[in-house]
C-alpha cells in the first residue's frame, strides 16, 4: 500500500536533487567565465588583491607551520616505531621527506586553509549578500566579481602555494630534529636517505597540488558565499558548506592528481 | 522616464507581481504604497535589473532593462541611485569610501581631489558634518546610516533615484528629516524618483503621484487628492489603517516624552 507514495517521493527527491546539482553546475561555470572576463579589470582587483594576500598569507602562516611541524614530528616518531631494527636508519630520512612533500604538507595545509580561508571568504561574502551589500555594489554599476571575488581568489593563488612550500620545509626540518633526538639518526644518514629517495618530480607534484588546493579553498567558498540566501542562518549554512565542500574536493583532487602524476 | 508594462513575477507558488503597469515621467516623484511584504521592493529591484521579470517589460530611459547586456546594464545603473532599505553600506569601508564608490564616472572616481569635494558636497546635501566621512557605518545611528546611504546614491549625480523604505525603522522625527531630505533633493537636483514606502504621511508629503500596490496589482494611481477621493474600498482601508497607526504612534511617542 505504501510502496507507491514512497516510490513517488524517491523520484521527486532524485528529481529535485538533480535539478539543484545541475543549477549549481551551471552557476559555477558562469561564475568561472565571469571571473576570467573580470581579469581585464585589473585596476579594480589588483589593489584589493594585495590587501587580501597580506591578510590571508601572513595570517595563515603560523597555523600552517604549526600543523606541518606536528605532522613532521609524528611522521618521524611513527617511522622510528615501525622501522627501527627492520631497516637501515637512513630510510627514515627518505620516509619523512617524501611523506611531508608528497602528502602531509600539501593536504594538511589545504585542509587547514579550507577551514581558515574558506570559512572566512564564505562568511564575508554571505553576510554581504544577505545585507544587500552585493546588490548595492551592482546597483552602482560595479561588478562584484572584480571588486569582491577576484581579489580573494587571486590572492589565494598567490599566497597558498608558497605557504604549502613553507609547510613542506618546516615539516621536514621538525621531522629531522625529532628523528635525531629520538632515533639517534645522524645528519649524514638523514641527508643520504632523503637524497636517495628524492626525485625532482616530487617537488613539482607538491607544487601542482598546492595550486589546485589553492583554487579549491578560494573559488568554492567564494561561490557558496556569493550565492547565500536567507539571513544569518543562511550565512551559517554557507560557511559550513564551504568548508565541507572544500575539504572533500581537496581529498578528491589529491587522489586524482596522484593517479595522474604518480600512478 | 520609467515605465513598467504588464510586469509579472512569481517566486515558486507565490505571485508577487501580476501584470503591473506604472509610468514615472521625467522629474516626477512617485510614491509606491502598499502593506509590508506585498512586493514593493521586488518591483523596485526590477527597475534596476537586480531581478528579471517572468513576463512584461521594464523601460528606463528608453532602454528595455530585461534585455540589456551586462555592460549596458552597468552603464544604465550608473545613472540610477538606489537607497536600500537597511542602507546596505559596505561595513568594512569608511563613510568616505562608501560615498566615493557611488561616483560612477571612472575618470572622476580616480581623481582624489574631485572625490574629496564630491563626498563633502554629498554629506552637506544630507545635513551631515564633513567629519562623518572618517567614521565607519557601525559607528553611525540608524538615521545617519540612511542619510549616508542617500549620499552614496546621489554621489554619481544620477538621473533617477529609487528609495526602498527610506523611513522604515526610524523614529517619527528622523522619518520627517528623511522625508524633508527627499523633498529637498527633488528640488535641488531635480531627479526622477520612485519612493517605496508603507508610510502614508511620508508618501503624501514627498510624491507628485501615488500608486497603491495591493495583492500583486497596482490598485490605484493618481495625485494625493485623487487617491484621497478614491472610492476603492481597498485604498480607503489601507489609508485609514495606516493613518490610524500613525496617530497611535505619535500619541505613544508624546507620552514617552512626559
Amino acid at each position: 500500500m505504501n510502496g507507491v507514495p514512497v516510490a513517488l517521493d524517491l523520484r521527486r527527491d532524485v528529481g529535485r536533487w538533480s535539478l539543484r546539482t545541475a543549477g549549481h553546475a551551471g552557476r559555477f561555470t558562469f561564475l568561472l567565465f565571469d571571473m576570467v572576463r573580470g581579469l581585464t579589470e585589473w585596476r579594480i582587483w589588483l589593489p584589493r588583491m594585495v590587501e587580501q594576500a597580506v591578510n590571508t598569507g601572513y595570517g595563515s602562516l603560523f597555523i600552517v607551520l604549526l600543523v606541518s611541524g606536528f605532522a613532521g614530528a609524528v611522521t618521524s616518531l611513527q617511522t622510528g616505531y615501525q622501522f627501527t631494527g627492520q631497516l637501515p636508519l637512513y630510510v627514515a630520512g627518505g620516509v619523512i621527506v617524501e611523506s611531508m612533500i608528497l602528502e602531509l604538507g600539501p593536504v594538511l595545509s589545504g585542509l587547514i586553509l579550507a577551514g581558515r580561508i574558506g570559512a572566512r571568504y564564505a562568511a564575508e561574502l554571505g553576510t554581504m549578500r544577505v545585507t544587500e551589500q552585493i546588490d548595492a555594489l551592482e546597483s552602482l554599476g560595479r561588478s562584484p566579481i572584480s571588486h569582491l571575488l577576484l581579489p580573494r581568489v587571486i590572492a589565494g593563488l598567490f599566497v597558498i602555494p608558497p605557504l604549502i612550500m613553507f609547510a613542506d620545509t618546516f615539516g621536514v626540518l621538525v621531522g629531522w630534529v625529532t628523528a635525531k633526538s629520538t632515533l639517534g639518526i645522524t645528519d649524514a644518514d638523514f641527508v643520504y636517505g632523503a637524497r636517495y629517495f628524492f626525485r625532482p618530480l616530487d617537488l613539482w607534484y607538491s607544487l601542482i597540488k598546492s595550486y589546485f588546493f589553492a583554487a579549491t579553498v578560494t573559488i568554492i567558498p567564494c561561490y557558496i558565499g556569493y550565492n547565500t540566501q536567507q539571513g544569518a542562518e543562511g550565512v551559517g549554512r554557507s560557511t559550513t558548506a564551504a568548508v565541507v565542500a572544500s575539504c572533500v574536493t581537496i581529498l578528491l583532487l589529491d587522489t586524482v592528481i596522484t593517479k595522474l602524476l604518480l600512478g | 522616464m520609467i515605465e513598467l508594462q504588464h510586469l509579472s513575477k512569481r517566486f515558486l507558488d507565490n505571485v508577487v507581481l501580476d501584470g503591473v503597469d506604472l509610468r514615472v515621467d521625467d522629474g516626477q516623484t512617485v510614491a509606491l504604497l502598499g502593506p509590508s511584504g506585498v512586493g514593493k521592493s521586488v518591483l523596485l529591484k526590477h527597475i534596476i535589473g537586480l531581478i528579471k521579470p517572468d513576463s512584461g517589460d521594464v523601460i528606463v530611459d528608453g532602454l528595455h532593462v530585461p534585455l540589456l547586456r551586462r555592460k549596458e546594464l552597468a552603464e544604465l545603473r550608473s545613472h540610477i541611485g538606489y537607497v536600500f532599505q537597511a542602507g546596505a553600506l559596505f561595513d568594512s569601508m569608511s563613510v568616505y569610501e562608501n560615498i566615493r564608490l557611488g561616483i560612477t564616472d571612472e575618470t572622476c572616481y580616480r581623481d582624489d581631489g574631485y572625490c574629496t569635494d564630491r563626498v563633502r558636497e554629498c554629506l552637506r546635501l544630507v545635513n551631515l558634518a564633513p567629519e562623518v566621512a572618517q567614521k565607519f557605518p557601525a559607528e553611525l545611528s540608524g538615521g545617519m546610516r540612511k542619510r549616508v546611504s542617500i549620499s552614496r546614491a546621489i554621489a554619481g549625480k544620477p538621473k533617477y533615484l529609487l528609495y526602498d523604505e527610506p523611513t522604515s525603522g526610524l523614529d517619527p522625527v528622523n522619518a520627517d528629516v528623511i522625508d524633508g531630505l527627499i523633498e529637498r533633493l527633488q528640488q535641488e537636483i531635480g531627479v526622477t524618483s520612485v519612493v517605496v514606502t508603507h508610510d502614508v504621511r511620508g508618501a503624501f508629503r514627498v510624491a507628485d503621484r501615488i500608486a497603491l500596490l495591493w495583492q500583486a496589482k497596482i490598485r490605484a494611481v493618481g495625485t494625493s487628492e485623487e487617491i484621497l477621493q478614491s472610492k476603492d474600498p481597498a485604498v480607503h482601508q489601507f489609508l485609514e489603517r495606516d493613518l490610524e497607526m500613525a496617530v497611535i504612534q505619535s500619541e505613544s511617542d508624546d507620552g514617552s516624552h512626559v
